[in-house]
């Protein structure tokens, strides 16, 4: 939930990124409320991805200022790794380890004790109603349980942030709400989330949502700010109105 | 005759069942959307229609030939893009395109009109390896790829996955100009707002198509009432939604949920008051007609 009194949980200032000539990332400046569910969007190629590695300590910034989790991404970027989860569509579980031995082995990566892990995983499988799939390998598993589990296990550690990067892609309708159900949870008790997305009516669940063109911010507000900013009805609309000027 | 039709299509992977006899036709010049998740057996069904598999049981045909005995001719007839990029990435666009028109016995040249509304967005980068393309670029001459032999059915297996809003819609508006150039165009894709733009759509779900028609008559079918329900706290409102009596379902829709109710059976004025005792304020209710999705997770439930 966004609360404009709250703690900043991110903050960028003036974030550059080059390849080459290229510029990936143009001064970028944007900060993040704790608990908020802040959602980054933007056509492909606009420069996300690039953003997001950033903001993981996972590449370094040609220039700016960026602050996640309390911690510097130049000097602690160990510290933000620690503090923050990750989860993308395109990878995110061992196809060939079981449920069980895939929460193991996240919790053990973020250092949970061996009794924690053994009462999170039958806790978790509890809760996303999996439990007789404990032994079950991951590849024999349908998408929609695997979708939810990554999510579990991205959150495992309780993190400060956890960052989803179209975390919804290709599930059915009704899981694709249900992960939505365990994105306002997660919030509700104080995770902040940070989330990429192609579908639009995922755009109306942020509190905030930026846009980013070209390697810019286009625009940063709340849905209902942009919507009536743009003098559009939806959130498509307003994407379509920022990104359709300039294509690739 | 249809361009496509399918009786009774069978097919396993082991003990999962892919496709749950099927059967359905496409008209020549049709644009046939299939609709549903991953693993609803879309990409199956495309393999056994394109001859890259065989069923297990039932028929198809595609022009009137066999999808089995008459492989070799449906081969020449049909363009066909994966779901997954399969051109070749170290190869270069132009190299691309060359390379796909001499399998097929004919010349870039040969057929630029069909394929130049789309090539002119990529001739700029013609010297520059496919695998360097972004993702709109490489789904354009994907496109090309698959139209170089003027097939007369072309079968595009999500060509719109993981791709941008502004591209999706670039994408269909390409789709629509092909089509009045009278080929036959059967899709895939897990956007529930692209059936819309479809002339007729299979919802698929688990191997099993769970409704075929137009989009209006999907719509038009819909069995329950359906609200529009608002609040200025979305995660409380869906929960509170869930509890209140006689209530079939409750899924966010943006910044909405959609709210059903069985047949017969209706929100009245006791929803707003027993949303009010339950603190929320912003309450705005309101009658909403359904959308493609509304009606598939109506199905999906069932």
């Amino acid at each position: 939930m966004y609360r404009a009194e709250a703690e900043n949980i991110i903050v960028v200032k003036d974030l550059v990124k080059k390849f080459g000539s290229f510029i990936a990332n143009d001064h970028l400046s944007f900060e993040v409320k704790k608990g908020e569910i802040f959602g980054f969007l933007g056509a492909n190629g606009a420069g996300k991805t690039t953003a997001i590695k950033i903001l993981c300590g996972l590449s370094y910034p040609t220039s700016g200022s960026l602050n996640v989790g309390g911690f510097d991404i130049y000097r602690e970027r160990e510290k933000i790794k620690k503090n923050i989860g990750y989860m993308s569509q395109k990878f995110s579980l061992y196809d060939d380890l079981t449920v069980f031995e895939n929460i193991r082995f996240y919790a053990g990566i973020y250092g949970l004790r061996r009794k924690v892990i053994e009462e999170r995983a039958s806790g978790l499988m509890e809760k996303l109603d999996m439990k007789e799939a404990r032994d079950m390998l991951i590849r024999d598993i349908p998408l929609g349980w695997k979708q939810k589990l990554a999510f579990s296990v991205a959150i495992i550690h309780n993190p400060k942030i956890v960052f989803l990067d179209e975390p919804t892609g290709g599930v059915d309708p009704v899981t694709r709400r249900q992960f939505w159900d365990m994105i306002f949870e997660a919030s509700r008790e104080g995770i902040t989330v940070f989330v990429t997305t192609h579908y639009m009516d995922e755009a109306e669940y942020c509190d905030r949502v930026s846009i980013m063109v070209d390697g810019k911010i286009a625009a940063l507000d709340t849905p209902e700010k942009l919507k009536s900013i743009y003098g559009a009805s939806s959130m498509n609309e307003v994407f379509l109105k920022l990104a359709r000027i300039k294509v690739e | 005759m249809s361009a496509i039709l399918v009786e009774h299509i069978a097919k396993h992977f082991g003990t999962v069942k892919a496709l749950d006899d099927i059967s359905f036709s496409v008209d020549k010049g049709e644009l046939f959307g299939f609709i549903g998740p991953d693993g609803a057996g879309k990409t199956t069904l495309f393999r056994i229609l394109t001859t890259l598999i065989i069923p297990d049981q039932g028929k198809a045909t595609v022009n009137g030939l066999d999808v089995v005995k008459d492989y070799r001719k449906i081969r020449q007839d049909i363009g066909y893009m994966p779901g997954r990029f399969s051109l070749y990435s170290d190869l270069s666009v132009e190299e691309n395109l060359n390379f796909y028109a001499t399998v097929f016995g004919t010349t870039v040249a040969g057929n630029y009109d069909l394929i130049r509304d789309i090539y002119v967005q990529i001739e700029p980068f013609k010297k520059r390896k496919a695998g360097k393309l972004s993702g709109g670029m490489k789904q354009k001459l994907a496109l090309c790829c698959a139209l170089i032999h003027k097939p007369s059915v072309l079968v595009l297996d999500e060509p719109t996955t993981g791709v941008d809003a502004v591209s999706r819609l670039e994408f269909w508006e390409m789709l629509k100009r092909l089509k009045e150039s009278g080929i036959t165009i059967v899709v895939a894709t897990p956007y529930m707002d692209e059936a819309g733009l479809c002339d007729r759509i299979a919802l698929i779900q688990d191997g099993n198509i769970m409704a075929i028609s137009t989009p209006s008559e999907v719509i038009k079918k819909y069995p329950n009432s359906l609200y529009s329900v608002k609040s200025d706290d979305i995660f409380s409102l869906l929960n509170d939604l869930r509890k209140f009596p006689d209530v079939h379902t409750v899924f966010a829709f943006g910044q909405a949920a959609h709210v059903s109710f069985k047949p017969g059976q209706s929100a009245g004025s006791s929803l707003q008051d027993y949303l009010q005792a339950k603190g929320h304020s912003g309450i705005i209710i309101s009658p909403v007609q359904a959308n493609i999705e509304d009606c598939f997770m109506e199905l999906m439930i069932k």
